[in-house]
C-alpha cells in the first residue's frame, strides 16, 4: 500500500509542466481565439517531439508504452494551463481505444504510429457529448453508433461548428453515416470500449478541473495581494481569505479522489465506474466554487473579457459538463451505492481484498 | 502508487478482526463522560493493552507494536467497524503521545508513554483559557520557577475529561514578563497535586463532559516539563498538527458512520418526501472515501519522511464538516422523530443519531475554530496578505 507518486512520475510531471508554462501563455490562447482554426500545429508538433500524444501506446506501435498514472499528473497541467490543444483527449482517450484494437486492426496499428509522429491526429465522439471537440483538426474520427465504434475519415462526414462560451474549444457536430468498412468494434467488445471511453474522458477531464481550479485559486490570490482598497491589500480581508480556503478544501479532497481514479482504471478498469464519477463529481465541484470565488474576487475585473481568468472559468464550466455532467456522474454513484449488496465499510476503501 | 495490501498488511487485518471479535464487549458502555461510564473505558484501555494493541504505532518498549502508519490505518478501520468503545484516552494516545514521541526526553518517554499504553494514567489537554480561545498567545496562567520546581497559578477552561482524568498537559507562561508566544512552556500536570481544582462543565447534552480546573500554588517538578523553556509554542503547534492533521480524527469513524446512514436511508426511503435527501446521503459518503483517500495518501507521505503542514487546517475543516453534514443529514431522514433521544425507545433505536448530531455540533469548534483554519490556509498555505 503506498498512495504517492513515484519520483520518475513526478519529475517527468515537472519537466512537462515547465514546458507548458512557458509555451501556453493567455496571449497565445488569446491568438489562437482569432485563427480559423484555434489550433497551433508548431505547438503540436512541440508535444509530439516529447511524445506526449502517444504516451499511452506500447512501444511496439511508437508510444512511451506509459499508463494512466503517468499521465493524471500532466493532465492536471493541461488544465493549469488551460491548453487549447487536444492533449488530454488524444493521449488519455484515443489512442488508448485504437491500441485496444491495434493487435487485431492493423488500420488501428498504422494510425497508431502516425500519430506518434504526428503526421496523423484522430479526435473522439461519445454518446455523453453532444458534440466532438477538435473533429476540424482531425484526420479520423472515432465515433459512436448503438454499441459500436467507428473509424471514420473526416473527409467522409460533415462538420458543423458548435460555437462554445470557452473560446479555445472548437466543438461540432458530426452527419455521417455508418458502413460496414468503417465499423471498428461492436458486440460486447464494443460495449466496452465505449464504457472504458467514457471513463477515460471523465477521468481527463476530472483532471483538467483540478489544475483549473487551482490555477484560477493562484492568480486569485495574485490579484487580491496587489490590488488595494482602504488602504490595503483587499486580500488581507477575512472574508476573501475564506473564498479561497474553502476552493483550497474542495480541491485538496478532490485530488487523492482523482487518484484513485486514475489508478483504478490502469490497474483494474472493470471497477472503475465508481471512482471515476466519485472523481468526476469532486473536481467539477471545486472547480465551480473555485469559478464563483474567484469571479467574485476580483470585483468587476473580473467580468471583463481582458481579465485572464475568464479564460479559466469558462473552461471549467465546459469540460464540468463533459463526458458526463455531475447529474450523470451522481446517478452512478447513487445506483452502486444505494443497491443492497453494495459493498461498503471502512475496510474497503480499495475494494475487496484478503 | 499501489494500492493494494501487502500478505502482511491483509494478515495484520486478520489479526485485528480476530482480537476485537473476542473481545469487544458485545453491550455498549455507557458514556465516558459519567463516572461509571469513564471506569468501564478505563477497563478496556487496559483489555487493549493486555493484547498489546493499545497504541499499535508505538515501539514495543512503550507498550506498542512499532507498526508503521498504514497497519495504524487497518488497526482503526477494524476498530471502528467492530463497533469498540470510543478511546477515552484520546488526547493522550493521539494527541500527547506523538508529542512526546518527537520532544520527551528518554526518561519521560519511558514514564509516560508506558502509562499511557497499558490505560492506566488518563490525559486531558489544559491549554485554552477564558481569555484565550482562539487567541491562544493570550495565555495568562504562570508556571513560575522556583529551584526544581514550578509554581502554577491561573486557569484552563474547557478541557475535555479533565472531570475524570489522572493528568493533564499544559500551556503556562513561564516567562511572567513575556507577551504572546513568547515564554511559554509545555508542562505535565497530575490532577490530584495539591493547589487544584477542577469544576465540571456540562456540555449539550448535560453530561460534564469538560471542565474548568483552577491552579492555586500548584507545583511540579521542572522534569515535568516538554522540551526547553520558552519552547512551548512550538511544541503546541506541532501537537496541534498531529490533532487537525492525522491522529485525532481517522477516517474509519466516519466511513462508518456513513455506512450507517446509508443503511438509515434505506430503511426509511419510502417515507421521504425531499428528493434531495438521498443526494446527501450519497455526499456524505463521498466525502468519507475522499477524506479515507486522503489520508492513505498523508500516510504514505509522513512514511516516505514527509510531515504536517498547514495542510493539516484542510483536513480538519473537512472531517469536522463531513460529520455535521452527515449527521445533519441523518435528522433529515429521521425527520419528526430526530429529536428522540436514547432513553425515549423508538422501534428502530435511532436515538443515538442525536448524540452524534450534538457532538458534531463541536466539530468546527474544537482543535481550533473552522474560521482560524480558513485563515492559516489563505495565508500560510495559499500565501495571502496578513494585514
Ligand atoms: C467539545 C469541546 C472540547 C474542547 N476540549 C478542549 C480541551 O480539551 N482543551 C482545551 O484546551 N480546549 C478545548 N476546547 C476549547 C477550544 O479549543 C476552543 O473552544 C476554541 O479554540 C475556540 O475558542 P473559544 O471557545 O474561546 O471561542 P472564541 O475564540 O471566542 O471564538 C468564538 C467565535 O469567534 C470566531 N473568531 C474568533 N477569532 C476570530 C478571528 N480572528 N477570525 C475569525 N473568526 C474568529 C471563532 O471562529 C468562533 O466562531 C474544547 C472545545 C469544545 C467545544
Amino acid at each position: 500500500m503506498d498512495f504517492t507518486f513515484s519520483d520518475d512520475q513526478r519529475v517527468f510531471c515537472d519537466n512537462v509542466k515547465q514546458f507548458l508554462h512557458s509555451e501556453v501563455t493567455p496571449e497565445r490562447l488569446r491568438s489562437g481565439w482569432d485563427s480559423a482554426s484555434g489550433r497551433d500545429d508548431t505547438l503540436w508538433q512541440q508535444m509530439v517531439d516529447l511524445g506526449l500524444p502517444a504516451m499511452l501506446v506500447p512501444e511496439a506501435f511508437g508510444g512511451l508504452g506509459m499508463n494512466e498514472l503517468d499521465f493524471v499528473l500532466l493532465a492536471q497541467e493541461c488544465g493549469r494551463v488551460a491548453l487549447a490543444e487536444p492533449l488530454v483527449e488524444t493521449a488519455l482517450v484515443a489512442t488508448p481505444l485504437l491500441a485496444c484494437q491495434a493487435e487485431r486492426d492493423t488500420r488501428c496499428a498504422s494510425l497508431l504510429e502516425k500519430i506518434a509522429t504526428g503526421e496523423r491526429r484522430v479526435a473522439v465522439g461519445h454518446a455523453v457529448n453532444p458534440t466532438v471537440s477538435d473533429a476540424h483538426v482531425a484526420d479520423y474520427l472515432l465515433l459512436p453508433n448503438g454499441n459500436e465504434f467507428h473509424l471514420v475519415e473526416r473527409e467522409r462526414v460533415k462538420l458543423i461548428p458548435m460555437q462554445s462560451v470557452d473560446p479555445s474549444r472548437r466543438l461540432f457536430k458530426v452527419e455521417w453515416r455508418p458502413e460496414e468498412e468503417t465499423r471498428l468494434v461492436n458486440g460486447a467488445p464494443g460495449v466496452a470500449a465505449l464504457a472504458a471511453t467514457l471513463n477515460r474522458g471523465a477521468l481527463g477531464a476530472a483532471a483538467q478541473l483540478i489544475g483549473l481550479a487551482e490555477a484560477m485559486v493562484e492568480m486569485t490570490v495574485q490579484y487580491t495581494t496587489d490590488r488595494t482598497q482602504f488602504g490595503r491589500a483587499i486580500g488581507s480581508n477575512q472574508a476573501l481569505k475564506h473564498h479561497m480556503a474553502n476552493c483550497a478544501v474542495k480541491t485538496e479532497f478532490a485530488k487523492p479522489a482523482l487518484y484513485r481514479a486514475a489508478y483504478t482504471v490502469s490497474q483494474r478498469p472493470v471497477h472503475a465506474d465508481f471512482a471515476v464519477s466519485h472523481a468526476k463529481v469532486a473536481a467539477g465541484e471545486a472547480a465551480l466554487l473555485a469559478a464563483k470565488n474567484c469571479i467574485q474576487s476580483h470585483g468587476a475585473m473580473g467580468y471583463t473579457w481582458e481579465c485572464n481568468l475568464h479564460i479559466w472559468m469558462k473552461r471549467a464550466w465546459a469540460l464540468d459538463k463533459f463526458w458526463g455532467h455531475s447529474g450523470f456522474h451522481k446517478n452512478r454513484l447513487h445506483q452502486w451505492l444505494m443497491n443492497p449488496n453494495a459493498k461498503i465499510g471502512a475496510d474497503k476503501t480499495f475494494g475487496e481484498q484478503g | 502508487m499501489d494500492l493494494n495490501y501487502t500478505p502482511e498488511q491483509i494478515a495484520f487485518r486478520h489479526e485485528v478482526r480476530a482480537w476485537l471479535d473476542a473481545n469487544v464487549p458485545v453491550t455498549p458502555l455507557q458514556s465516558f463522560d459519567t463516572a461509571e461510564g469513564f471506569a468501564q473505558h478505563r477497563q478496556w484501555e487496559q483489555t487493549l493493552a493486555q493484547g498489546n494493541w493499545g497504541m499499535v504505532t508505538w515501539p514495543k518498549e512503550y507498550g506498542g507494536r512499532g507498526c508503521n502508519l498504514i497497519e495504524w490505518l487497518i488497526f482503526e478501520e477494524e476498530y471502528y467497524r467492530a463497533q469498540a468503545p470510543l478511546r477515552v484516552n484520546q488526547n493522550g494516545i493521539f494527541l500527547l503521545g506523538p508529542t512526546l514521541m518527537e520532544y520527551g526526553t528518554p526518561e519521560q518517554k519511558a514514564r509516560f508513554l508506558t502509562r499511557m499504553a497499558s490505560g492506566d494514567e488518563m490525559w486531558a489537554q489544559g491549554w485554552s483559557e477564558p481569555g484565550a480561545g482562539s487567541d491562544m498567545a493570550a495565555i495568562r496562567s504562570k508556571a513560575i520557577r522556583d529551584g526544581d520546581e514550578y509554581v502554577i497559578n491561573g486557569q484552563k477552561v474547557w478541557s475535555t475529561r479533565a472531570v475524570f482524568a489522572d493528568w493533564v498537559f499544559c500551556i503556562f507562561r513561564t516567562d511572567a514578563d513575556s507577551e504572546r508566544h513568547h515564554g511559554l512552556s509545555f508542562v505535565l500536570v497530575p490532577l490530584d497535586a495539591p493547589g487544584i481544582t477542577v469544576r465540571p462543565i456540562p456540555q449539550l447534552n448535560g453530561l460534564p463532559g469538560f471542565a474548568e480546573i483552577f491552579f492555586d500554588d500548584v507545583r511540579v517538578p521542572v522534569a515535568n516539563r516538554l522540551g526547553e523553556e520558552g519552547q512551548g509554542w512550538n511544541i503546541a503547534m506541532a501537537t496541534a498538527g498531529f490533532e487537525r492533521g492525522l491522529m485525532l480524527r481517522s477516517p474509519a469513524r466516519f466511513q462508518e458512520t456513513a455506512k450507517r446512514l446509508v443503511a438509515l436511508y434505506r430503511a426509511h426511503a419510502n417515507d421521504i418526501l425531499d428528493l434531495s435527501v438521498e443526494d446527501a446521503v450519497v455526499k456524505s459518503f463521498m466525502d468519507a472515501e475522499a477524506y479515507a483517500l486522503s489520508t492513505y495518501q498523508t500516510a504514505s507521505r509522513l512514511m516516505k519522511g514527509g510531515k504536517i503542514g498547514s495542510e493539516a487546517s484542510v483536513n480538519k475543516i473537512f472531517w469536522s464538516e463531513l460529520d455535521q453534514h452527515m449527521h445533519e443529514t441523518a435528522m433529515r431522514i429521521l425527520a419528526s422523530n430526530a429529536e428522540l433521544l436514547p432513553d425515549a425507545k423508538t422501534e428502530t433505536d435511532t436515538g443515538h443519531w442525536m448524540d452524534g448530531f450534538l457532538f458534531a455540533q463541536s466539530g468546527p469548534i474544537y482543535a481550533g475554530t473552522n474560521e482560524i483554519q480558513r485563515n492559516i490556509i489563505a495565508e500560510r498555505l495559499l500565501g495571502m496578505p496578513r494585514k
